[in-house]
């Protein structure tokens, strides 16, 4: 095998400790070569490895946090490649700064790598023709590729893609391989079940709580018990005397007890007497909102967006609408409680565990230890849930630090408490949202907004639609800490504007569904200043959703909610139909429309959309986070209550808008209509505008 | 410490525990059946729900010391095979988005269907409203559960 230095892109191969060839995709101007083995892989880039057993491994190159992408981003590597799905295995790719963006948040996964993946399948597929082309001396355009084997129709000739496999390792790297087009897609928008599917029903250990290693300690850490009071000082006696405590390791503000087991773990860091002093003000979330309020009547300190002349409008208006949106406080929540294995030994570090930002852990790691990240290695398992809260990199931070000051491997466990009161939150808001009003017309807008850590944005509809529009936000600052929470921004936006919204309607007497494609059309023609969003893919939403209910016909007994929002590049409209079964609602059926570009895995695209609208459900009905001097007062889920089964909708149709485009979001945005479409309806069956989450402390 | 014989997936244990440790922590740290997952600690969320003589139980609430003499089937025991009509449902439909909670799910759902072969949607929601899942698969648990119950009494 000889390299071709006239090449533009170049191959470099290295030997694999097992005797295999690894030959990986590069775009350096440089060429390593080894020497190669009879038994050559075939590994045309980090995605894709095909022996000469004829096994085909594709990587999934993010973290998979029940979006899906362990699934998704190996269906695009495999439609180009032309391989039969059911004879792949998919595994996790390392993290390696190779890779790019290995981060699961933002609903970025697919979209960021779409015409990544495709051109590596199309690469690896233009190699393993090339490589049949030259073993049957014939035109690579006589040769095509179809279920894991090149083919030569005029011949009839067929080779295996593992029999190619060594000879494909030589062949020049296109440097613009023709992707295929998309009408001959044979899995891109099919129904693909989850890779893992089988492994999940069977209950195999896939997730970092099921981490287990020769030699390996459990740990639990006993954290400040409220924001605001820190480490004082530490009587480990009786923990010291649990049966399988090992250690007591005192960190910076906390105090881990490391133990033979998780139960003598947490044991033992029960028995700890610790002295907490109060260092900073202990919060309440009862103040913040006081606060909040005289903020908002007080009036704006910032202007995301100014349009027009909204005080004229105001001079001009037969009514203003003048209403205040409260927002609590939310944890994540997810399923799996935070963990985290680290085995940091003889100045190197292997970290494992649950992690949105691998990446990032591996970096702060680095900080923390003073250990160069190239001695620190990361990989991610399968995790039970993300919803943002892993792209804080705490858990992982904190058992590197453990497992140093011990001297072993050990798995840190956080208990529902520990992950109630050690979150960043959803921040609590409050929004006081204003319409101007004629007889028969919205003549202005005017959103403020504050919240712990504050801002507003200025780019959502009816800004771009609207001659007078204001939106201004402001700040509160807390030590409660704050993060990202699935749809940031969008979750709690989605609701107040959309309630609201309908609130104009309501007065106007316009259809809900009419006025705003009415805002879209005068968004599309005349666009008032810079737009965050495109008016015809709204419209193709909210048209859509309406075709699907069947809107402007209300079954009996039946009522009815609408609401759209665009985040994460994708739209989505959505109905709800309530019924009310002793003054609580029970939720009948949810209709949704999603324009996210194309979709990639019609299978998990749907589940992704239902289940973010259950989600979605969940959240405005029911859990909340009270700040109580601190601490928080919801402290496990008998209070910090999740939506079951039995209030679960008993259908959700989902459709999605056919369209060519490049895929855009889908973990996040079938999430923010729901909560207003079911404020609406709410206000549809009892004449009770609900303007506060959660919804079922005002439901009686 | 004492020693407690265990039943665990027709198969004879021995363990030395304290007595108050939940039969969920002597399951994953000493008999490394990983199945049943730890979720809120306090009976609320369903993921570490196993079978003891049959019944549905949260294990994280079930101290080693209650369970003596009683038979314990973990999903990792559900079926020999990984075959049983629930687990094969559940793959079909695709049920699981992060899959922590299915475990748990399943073990509910196989004591409903042994109560009731041919449950309705209300059953489904009565029995299975011990198990959250945050992810909010319950439209495909539902389907699930039916589409087992099917394949049960078509065989």
């Amino acid at each position: 095998m000889k390299p071709n230095s006239s090449r533009r892109q170049f191959l470099k191969v290295s030997a694999l400790s097992s005797g295999g060839l690894l030959l990986s995709f590069s775009f350096l101007n440089e060429v390593v070569m080894a020497n190669p083995v009879e038994d050559a892989a075939f590994t045309p880039n980090g995605y894709i490895k095909i022996s000469s057993d004829g096994s085909i491994v594709l990587m999934a190159p993010n973290p998979e946090i029940g979006q899906g992408v362990k699934t998704t981003l190996p269906i695009i590597i495999a439609e180009e490649l032309c391989v039969d799905w059911k004879k792949i295995q998919v595994e996790f790719a390392p993290v390696d700064s190779k890779y790019g963006r290995q981060a699961a948040g933002g609903s970025g996964s697919v979209r960021g790598r779409y015409n990544e993946l495709r051109n590596a399948g199309a690469t690896a597929r233009e190699m393993l023709v090339a490589a049949a082309a030259q073993t049957w001396n014939v035109p690579n355009t006589d040769c095509t590729a179809e279920n894991g084997e090149v083919i030569h129709k005029a011949s009839g000739r067929k080779l295996s893609y593992a029999s190619l496999a060594s000879k494909a390792a030589t062949q020049e790297v296109p440097t613009k391989p023709i992707l295929k087009d998309p009408k001959n897609f044979k899995y891109i928008g099919t129904r693909v079940n989850d890779v893992d599917a089988h492994k999940i029903a069977t209950g195999q250990p896939l997730f970092g709580i099921d981490t287990r290693r020769e030699g390996m300690l459990f740990a639990m850490v006993a954290r400040s018990p409220a924001y605001g009071k820190t480490l004082g000082s530490v009587d480990d006696t009786a923990a010291l005397k649990v049966n399988g405590v090992k250690k007591v390791i005192k960190l910076k503000n906390s105090v881990a007890v490391v133990a033979a087991s998780t139960w003598a773990a947490k044991k033992g860091r029960d028995a700890l007497v610790i002295q907490w002093n109060t260092t900073e003000k202990l919060e309440n979330t009862s103040e913040h909102f006081a606060s909040f309020k005289t903020m908002l009547e007080k009036g704006a300190s910032s202007s995301a967006r100014n349009d027009g002349d909204v005080d004229a409008a105001k001079q001009n208006a037969t009514k203003i609408l003048d209403v205040i949106y409260e927002i609590p406080a939310l944890s994540h929540g997810q399923m799996e409680p935070l963990n985290f294995f680290a085995d940091v030994r003889d100045g190197k570090v292997e970290l494992y565990g649950p992690t949105q930002v691998p990446g990032q852990v591996k970096s702060d790691v680095s900080k923390q230890l003073g250990i160069s990240e190239q001695n620190i290695t990361i990989n991610t398992p399968r995790q039970g849930g993300g919803f943002g809260r892993k792209l804080m990199t705490d858990n992982g931070v904190e058992a590197a630090l453990i497992s140093a000051a011990a001297k072993s491997p050990v798995q840190v466990q956080w208990t529902r408490e520990d992950d109630m009161q050690n979150d960043f939150y959803r921040p609590a808001e409050m929004y006081r949202y204003r319409a101007a009003l004629s007889k028969d017309n919205l003549l202005a807008w005017h959103q403020s907004g504050v919240g712990i850590g504050g801002g507003i944005r200025g780019d959502s509809y009816v800004a771009g639609a609207l001659a007078n529009y204001r939106s201004e936000g402001q700040g509160f600052k807390s030590n409660t800490p704050t993060g990202w929470w699935r749809a940031p921004g969008a979750n709690t936006m989605a609701f107040v504007a959309e309630s609201f919204m309908d609130e104009v309607c309501l007065e106007l007497k316009k259809d809900p569904v009419a006025f705003r494609l009415e805002l879209f059309e005068k968004a599309r023609k005349e666009p008032v200043g810079r737009i965050g969003y495109d008016p015809v893919k709204y419209k193709s939403v909210v048209e859509l959703v309406a075709k699907m209910s069947n809107w402007g016909t209300t079954p009996n007994g039946i009522y009815r909610g609408f609401a759209t929002w665009f985040s994460f590049g994708s739209y989505a409209a959505q109905v709800v139909e309530i019924k009310m079964v002793n003054g609580k609602p029970k939720i009948i059926k949810v209709f949704c429309a999603v324009n996210c570009g194309r979709v990639i895995n019609l299978s998990g695209a749907e589940n992704q959309i239902q289940g973010a609208i259950v989600d979605g459900i969940c959240h405005a009905m029911l859990p909340k986070v009270t700040f109580v001097n601190g601490a928080v007062a919801e402290t496990n889920f008998h209070a910090y209550r999740l939506l079951r089964i039995n209030d679960a909708p008993l259908d959700i149709e989902v459709k999605f808008v056919e369209t060519e485009e490049a895929p855009t979001g889908l973990g996040e945005p079938g999430l923010p209509p729901i909560a207003p479409a079911l404020a609406n309806a709410l206000y549809a069956a009892t004449g009770k505008r609900i303007r506060k989450m959660p919804f079922a402390e005002q439901l009686g | 410490m004492p020693t407690y014989t265990l039943s665990v997936n027709n198969k004879k244990m021995s363990v030395e525990a304290d007595a108050d440790t939940p039969i969920l922590w002597i399951l994953r740290d000493s008999l490394n059946i990983l199945g049943p997952k730890f979720g809120c600690g306090v009976a609320q969320c369903g993921a570490c729900t196993i079978h003891l003589d049959g019944n549905a139980v949260r294990s994280c609430v079930v101290p080693v010391s209650a369970v003596a003499n009683k038979k314990i089937v973990t999903i990792e025991g559900l079926s020999v095979a990984g075959d049983h009509p629930l687990q094969k449902a559940w793959e079909e439909l695709d049920v699981a988005q992060c899959g922590y909670c299915q475990a748990g799910q399943i073990m509910s759902a196989a004591v409903l269907l042994k109560e009731k072969p041919n449950p309705t949607d209300k059953d489904i929601d009565n029995a299975m409203a011990g198990n959250i899942c945050r992810c909010g698969t319950y439209l495909r648990i539902r389907k699930a559960i039916h589409l087992a119950a099917e394949k049960l009494n078509s065989k």
